[in-house]
């Protein structure tokens, strides 16, 4: 399964590149991330619970980053078991591209995932439309919290 | 009225199951009972690298967790092959082992890999949970064009073929294609489906340590097979040391004949805790884990000559068998369906090859018509295919390629004799109850409406009332294929009637008894069918291919006939006269030419209570048991005319009006046959337009539930007109062909001829099953786009 997207964010590329690589700032942008450890500097852990078409379930996992080319983008490469409800495993290639005045950037991501078992039987036809879902959610507050930070306490 | 046979009485059996009556497997417990629930492959194909239990074992209420290592240990075989076929090369079908617990190596989603015997099943699901299971994955096989040259899935599998089969005279077809006037081709692909009885199966194992013996209850067809498969074949223990009963079955379409590996995993460790276990699938192990149905791909040649004659047939077909061989699943594609490549036509040569592929699926094997629908849509979507090409039309060209009917008993180049048989009254009935000959104006009238109608025809037979032994035991089974009866009269002279067959939606308690009340003259209502239990009942082969009538109903009448001939001995001697001057009519037996008469319930007390009996010729009481072996296969055949409609804005189709003419032979309850009838083809109705069983490219399912894998419901049929045409079976005492199957068998080619004729003014020549609404768009969408350029 192939998903591709892009988002344009109003901010500078470094900007958005110190923010991807700060695991407690991803944590807060992603409200349906439950824990999100940094083990080394590649590896993390992570915890998340997510719901996809008629199932509920918690993934625990481990997510790799990969061809690190800061501040232009990197591969993240995860795989997460689900319990009864099976597993998910993919990759997402994150590039980001200076916009023409600076202030903008533009973040696309090309991601290719597998899931298996009970996620696959039921709910693989939701996965595309579960997923444009969370990462509009995530993109939302992941620019919500830099603005947030960038306005005057 | 008469109760007997040719009466439609309402069923006897429907007050209960109208009611909330039955009482299927699941109904039943036991105290002490346990709950399994399987851990399951999530990956297609896989090495098993390690299984951690310890954490399961330690959770809340685990009574017990086992392995593919526990079952080997305990030397459990796996489910046996009944059917293999010799390969062209002259060696045998390769056969891997079916461990009913994986060890070592998972081959599809869904495969077993522990069951977890818990207090609840609440606490068997939370604890399979925690079964650690590390895989080494390998590559799915999922495509079966590509199946041969992709990963190696059984070392005992080369190329993963499990045989390369052939029937007919390869060179004089290929003769014949080269000296052809014309020769239609064609590639057809019979979709997937999964069976979908409407009660999953279930199993509830006992185990008795004191007489040291086994009880199944379990959704089987066969309940004695499975008893003597497991008992003999997969424990090795003595077989009387295993009962099995088949209570209440709700559906099987050949999905439940086969043991599976749950319900002999649970009767193994019901020993092993010594206490009973329960299982039950969800929809969802259903669809992952039941054998599913049809999966070929169909190369077709057809030879004309200038007069538009057949002249020869060739059909090269791939088929995907999945990941084991299931029981009957090398027969399906090979006698169950080369041999029926003649169809109702004359045709003078005939070759077919079947490859049998091993995938990375859920195993294939039976489904409702097993191998007669995909041979009967091969050859009617050919036939469709030849009269466009010819310009005939194809009710006419079906014609001039019946087989006549001074030709019968007719010897086709694919093995079979059919017996009997007139096709064309048939197709003249079918046509005349859907007015084919008006059906210009009522596409015409459609077209206004903006609709495209189209009719499709689909002139069908088949081979059922499986099947003579010496036949099937020479084309490989490993199996008799006759059937048991047994009549027992009681004091009073009502009748209990045991079978081998199983009733799981047929009706066998009314048409049985039908049967009896014909033959002795006895009301319905005194009349009662005992079936699907192995300590009560004759050991039988259950019910399937559309035998249960066909020969446990010949079987039953061999034992009525040897109840009345013991009947006539005890009434010569009540009334003092010669056994050849007693006569039986209605009920009564009565000495020629005078008015001396008995009825029979006089007899029956006659031989339980004898004051008054002839000892020194007969023995007392009157229970009478025989077994029937057929000469022959029954061929029921028929015409079927479907008529679409298909909206070209939605892709829609939808199938508007419905004639079937079927030849049965003769018919003992109409009513039931027309409810057969319809069944049957609801399912073909389901296959052609809407069912597909889809594996990804990993060989995940993704088609595992209803929200993705589509059945037909009401609104999706029409009112079916049912007709019937009669040349009684030769060879049976009741004259009976079988009709379970039939509708399945005939109708997919019906609809996706007749939505082919709806798009026809497009250009549109083919279409491919399921003909969805997205596919019928497309289709509809390129004809416009290249007929734009």
């Amino acid at each position: 399964m192939e998903i591709k997207n892009s988002y344009e964010l109003p901010l500078s590329k470094e900007r958005v590149w110190a923010a991807l690589n700060d695991e407690e700032f991803l944590k807060r942008s992603i409200p349906w991330c439950e824990k999100l450890e940094r083990r080394s500097e590649t590896e993390l852990a992570a915890e998340v619970k997510l719901k996809i078409g008629p199932m509920s379930t918690r993934f625990t996992g481990n997510i790799t980053l990969s061809d690190i080319d800061p501040p232009n983008g990197y591969t993240i490469t995860g795989s997460g078991k689900g319990g009864i409800a099976g597993a998910a495993s993919g990759s997402a290639k994150v590039k980001l591209l200076e916009n023409k005045d600076a202030s903008s950037t533009t973040l696309s991501y090309e991601v290719s995932a597998q899931v298996k078992g009970k996620i696959a039987q039921l709910g693989s036809r939701l996965i595309q439309s579960t997923a444009k879902k969370l990462s509009k959610n995530f993109f939302g507050s992941f620019v919500k919290q830099l603005e947030d930070m960038d306005k005057p306490q | 009225m008469s109760e007997g046979i040719g009466a439609s009485v309402l069923r006897k059996e429907d007050k209960k199951f109208l009611t909330g009556k039955g009482r299927y497997t699941d109904d039943i417990n036991r105290s002490g009972q346990t709950h399994a629930y399987f851990v399951r492959s999530d990956v297609a194909h896989a090495n098993i690298k390690s299984i951690d239990t310890k954490a399961a074992s330690a959770a809340s209420g685990v009574v017990a967790v086992y392995t593919g290592e526990d079952v080997a240990a305990d030397g459990i075989g796996g489910p046996i092959c009944g059917w293999v076929v010799p390969c062209r090369d002259g060696s045998p079908t390769k056969e891997p082992p079916h461990p009913i617990l994986a060890n070592g190596k998972v081959r599809y989603v869904g495969d077993h890999v522990a069951v977890v015997i818990a207090e609840t099943l609440a606490q068997a699901k939370s604890a399979a949970e925690l079964v650690e299971v590390e895989f080494e994955e390998l590559p799915a096989v999922v495509d079966l064009e590509s199946a041969s040259s992709s990963a190696e899935i059984h070392k005992e599998v080369p190329d993963n073929c499990y045989f390369d089969w052939e029937l007919g005279d390869e060179a004089s077809t290929d003769k014949a294609l080269e000296s052809a006037s014309r020769v239609v081709k064609l590639q057809v692909k019979n979709n997937r489906l999964v069976p979908n009885a409407m009660e999953p199966r279930a199993a509830l194992a006992e185990y008795d340590d004191v007489s040291e013996s086994y009880t199944l209850h379990t959704t089987s067809q066969n309940p004695q097979l499975t008893r003597l498969v497991i008992a003999a074949f997969m424990f090795q223990i003595p077989e009387s040391k295993l009962r099995v009963v088949a209570p209440d079955v709700g559906g099987g379409f050949g999905s439940k004949i086969y043991v599976y590996a749950e319900e002999a995993v649970c009767t193994w460790a019901s020993k092993k805790i010594n206490r009973p276990i329960k299982w039950t699938a969800d929809r969802t192990q259903a669809f992952l884990s039941d054998a599913h149905g049809r999966d070929h791909i169909n190369n077709v040649q057809l030879a004309l000559d200038d007069n538009n004659k057949i002249i020869g047939l060739r059909v090269d077909t791939i088929c995907n068998l999945g990941s084991y061989l299931s029981a009957f699943a090398v027969s399906v594609p090979t006698y169950l369906h080369g041999t029926l490549l003649s169809g109702v036509y004359d045709i003078p040569a005939i070759y077919t090859n079947v490859k049998g592929m091993a995938t990375t699926t859920a195993p294939v094997d039976a489904y409702r018509g097993a191998g007669r629908p995909e041979a009967t849509y091969l050859l009617e979507r050919t036939m469709d295919a030849a009269a466009r090409e010819v310009g005939m039309d194809p009710t006419e060209f079906r014609r001039l390629n019946f087989i006549p009917k001074d030709a019968f008993p007719y010897q086709t180049q694919v093995a079979l004799q059919y017996d009997t048989g007139d096709y064309e009254p048939q197709l003249d009935q079918a046509m005349e109850m859907i007015d084919y000959k008006n059906f210009e104006n009522r596409r015409s009238e459609a077209a206004k409406r903006g609709m495209y109608r189209g009719i499709g025809v689909s002139t069908y037979i088949e081979a059922c009332g499986i099947a003579p032994s010496a036949v099937a035991g020479a084309l490989g089974s490993r199996v008799g294929l006759y059937e048991s009866a047994s009549v027992r009269v009681d004091p009073t002279g009502t009748i209990t009637v045991f079978t081998g067959a199983h009733s799981h939606g047929q009706g066998h308690a009314t048409t049985f008894a039908q049967i009896v009340s014909e033959k002795l003259g006895v009301p319905l209502a005194n009349v009662d069918l005992i079936h699907g239990d192995s300590e009560k009942n004759s050991f039988g082969m259950g019910t399937y291919g559309s035998r249960s009538l066909a020969v446990g109903g010949a079987a039953l009448v061999k034992a009525l006939d040897k109840v009345i001939e013991k009947s006539k001995k005890i009434a010569a001697h009540l009334m003092e006269a010669s056994v050849e001057d007693v006569e039986f009519n209605e009920g009564k037996f009565a000495i020629a030419g005078t008015d001396k008469e008995k009825a029979f319930g006089e007899i029956a007390l006659a031989a339980y209570v004898p004051h008054n009996y002839p000892h020194e010729t007969l023995e007392p009481g009157l229970e009478e048991s025989a077994f029937y072996d057929p000469l022959n296969f029954t061929y029921p055949s028929g015409a079927h005319i479907a008529e679409v409609e298909v909206d070209p804005a939605t892709g829609v189709v939808e199938v508007v009006d419905w004639a079937a003419c079927d030849d049965f032979g003769n018919l003992i309850n109409p009513m039931i046959v027309e409810g057969q009838v319809h069944g049957g083809i609801a399912q073909g109705i389901g296959q052609a337009l809407l069912e597909n069983a889809h594996y990804d490219e990993n060989g995940q399912l993704l088609t595992a539930s209803y929200m993705d894998y589509c059945m037909p419901r009401a609104d999706d049929l029409p009112s079916f007109k049912v007709g019937y045409t009669n040349t009684p079976c030769t060879h049976n005492d009741l004259g009976v062909k079988g009709c379970g199957e039939a509708g399945a068998i005939a109708s997919p080619p019906a609809i996706i001829n007749a939505v082919i004729d709806a798009l026809s003014p497009l250009g549109i020549t083919d279409m491919s099953m399921p003909a969805t609404p997205l596919k019928v768009w497309k289709a509809i969408q390129d004809s416009q786009s290249v007929a734009a350029e």
